[in-house]
């Protein structure tokens, strides 16, 4: 199994013409001693867009968590494996979560921008990096909500609460945060999942767009979104012991067209999940 | 179509069986549900109406007696120059160090609890026994004041600070679980988009969590304050005193407290004190509830209309 992996694996970066930015070797996860991800191998390109698809339970939201050491809030977790962010293990002893979440940021399944105005969700990240200058924060500010296609619709009411905006604005002010302290990779949860099929049309947009700039790892229920805005698609499942692993990878429209795994055919053509 | 299966047969037995066997019972039932309303409503009634009455009741004794002589003065002898004013002030003076004392300590412990402990025996534990000492009867916490301060510690009887310490502890258990159930209240997703953010724990609870929760914990503090100014018996276990002429003038000065004042003159044998007096305290001590009460309302709304 692990030797098919690798050879997929080669199979990947054949062709690529961009750099690795993580790479994942025998990712381990188990929570409260049951193994919830087994032995995942894949790397993530810079500038393109990784999809994570399975269905639910099979391990996906977990995975993207390991990758910004969310899951370490969760009391009694346990990681073994390696995770290089640039060639460095970000599960070292000398590494700081803290620190880590500053490169690498996370966009959640449900709009959760703080109960404040917009601009002060905006400005908060570089604001508790130490941040002082108001002209500054203000720039940063209306730099991150035009990346985040935001800044037309709320310009001229940064100072309203950010809970007065429709669940897709909320979700586009949530990434214009995320964005706003630069990171290198931004994690997204089924940022879509929540809206509608417009604002998830706008999302989806935005994602091409910030993939220019950052590295976007984005978990999905939705396979025709992976297949339209995604590069590289990951396809977990979850065995009889129900720990995740990863069945396939590879660049999204060789999955889509012609997957190499029975279960990821059966899966992308809805004969389950 | 076959025809009639086994299944709808059955399920039109059964049907019809029902129908015979139960009868309309709408009817019966709407004049339950009617006659159930009235027992709510007489509930309702029953509590306010009482309140009314005894508020009535004070208000149309303490009428006459109430003026700015009556809340500038010291206490007499003679109902018509008595007065209030020590009282006022020791009262305000106590609860002012109560919020002062309970405040940093009821919501670090709460912060604490919620946010980093782990949910283990000790935690729980904690919790439990903060939970029960919130209903423990108040002139024990006079016992433990009385003992521990004045016995142990050596302050002296009846004075500010000890009166302010002794409130504290019976405060405090409430104090810490309505911040609790205040910081509970913050959505986890706001904690994790500012963690996701790079934030350490400690900016996270400075940005996020106190500033969501100060309200309910506000709100929490003034009534439990609000209790705490109504408090009788562990000022008397402590020795504060009953009356007295002069109000005090820092933390270690005698005091006395509206309660305790408003407790002394009940007991006074002439009509005008029973009647007359006591009535126009318990208005003051009323007063003053209710504008900590409105404060608490007000701070909750300011935050709310804030938020959005």
């Amino acid at each position: 199994m692990a030797e098919e992996l690798l050879q997929t694996q080669a199979e990947v970066d054949e062709g690529n013409d961009t750099s690795t930015i993580l790479e994942i070797h025998n990712l381990n996860f188990s929570y409260g001693g049951n193994l919830a991800l087994k032995d995942i191998n894949m790397k993530v390109y810079r500038n393109r867009i990784t999809a994570l698809i399975g269905p639910s339970g099979c391990g996906k939201s977990t995975f993207l968590r390991c990758l910004n050491r969310m899951n370490d809030l969760i009391p009694g977790t346990r990681v073994e494996g390696k995770v290089l962010l640039n060639g460095k293990n970000i599960y070292d002893r000398d590494i700081d979560p803290v620190r880590l979440r500053r490169s690498v940021g996370m966009v959640f399944q449900q709009p959760n921008p703080f109960p404040k105005s917009i601009y002060e969700n905006v400005a908060y990240g570089p604001k508790m990096y130490g941040v002082r200058d108001r002209i500054a924060l203000r720039k940063i500010a209306q730099k991150s909500l035009q990346q985040a296609a935001l800044w037309e619709e709320v310009d001229g009411r940064l100072q309203s609460g950010a809970l007065s905006l429709s669940g897709g604005q909320q979700q586009r002010l949530c990434i214009a945060r995320t964005i706003a302290v630069e990171p290198e990779i931004i994690l997204m949860d089924e940022p879509a999942s929540a809206l509608d099929p417009i604002a998830t049309m706008k999302i989806e947009e935005l994602m091409r767009h910030l993939a220019e700039t950052y590295t976007i790892v984005i978990v999905t229920h939705n396979m025709q979104q992976a297949s339209r805005v995604s590069d590289y698609t990951a396809f977990f499942m979850m065995d009889e012991n129900r720990s995740g692993y990863l069945v396939e990878y590879g660049k999204t429209q060789d999955i889509f067209i012609q997957p190499q795994n029975k279960q990821t055919e059966d899966y992308i053509s809805g004969r389950f999940g | 179509m076959i025809g009639y299966t086994r299944r709808q047969a059955r399920t039109e037995i059964t049907r019809k069986a029902v129908l015979e066997a139960a009868g309309d019972n709408i009817l019966k039932e709407t004049v339950k549900g009617h006659l159930f309303t009235g027992l709510c409503v007489a509930a309702t009634l029953f509590g306010i109406v009482s309140l009314a009455a005894l508020l009535v009741y004070v208000f149309w004794d303490a009428v006459g007696w109430l003026d700015w002589q009556f809340i500038t003065s010291t206490p007499s002898r003679f109902a018509e120059k008595a007065g209030v004013y020590p009282m006022i002030v020791g009262s305000t003076f106590v609860v002012s160090l109560v919020a002062l004392f309970s405040l940093p300590l009821g919501v670090g412990a709460a912060v604490w609890l919620e946010e980093y402990s782990r949910d283990n025996w000790l935690k729980r534990g904690i919790e439990m026994n903060i939970a029960n000492l919130a209903g423990v009867p108040s002139i024990v916490y006079g016992l433990l004041g009385l003992g521990f301060f004045v016995s142990t510690l050596g302050m002296p009887h009846g004075i500010v600070l000890v009166g302010a310490f002794t409130l504290t502890l019976r405060v405090l258990p409430i104090v810490i679980v309505s911040s609790q159930e205040a910081i509970r209240a913050v959505p986890d997703s706001h904690r994790h988009a500012s963690l996701g953010l790079g934030t350490t724990k400690w900016q996270m609870i400075r940005t996020v969590v106190l500033p969501e929760s100060i309200p309910g914990i506000m709100t929490g503090t003034i009534l439990a304050l609000a209790n705490a100014i109504g408090e009788t018996a562990p000022l008397i276990m402590i020795g504060a005193a009953t009356s007295i002429f002069t109000a005090p003038k820092g933390i270690f000065s005698s005091f006395s407290a509206l309660p305790l004042q408003i407790y002394a003159w009940s007991d006074f044998p002439k009509q005008e004190f029973q009647h007359g007096v006591t009535p126009a305290a318990i208005i003051v001590l009323l007063v003053i509830l209710l504008s900590m009460n409105g404060i608490a309302i007000y701070i909750r709304h300011r935050f709310r209309t804030k938020k959005s």
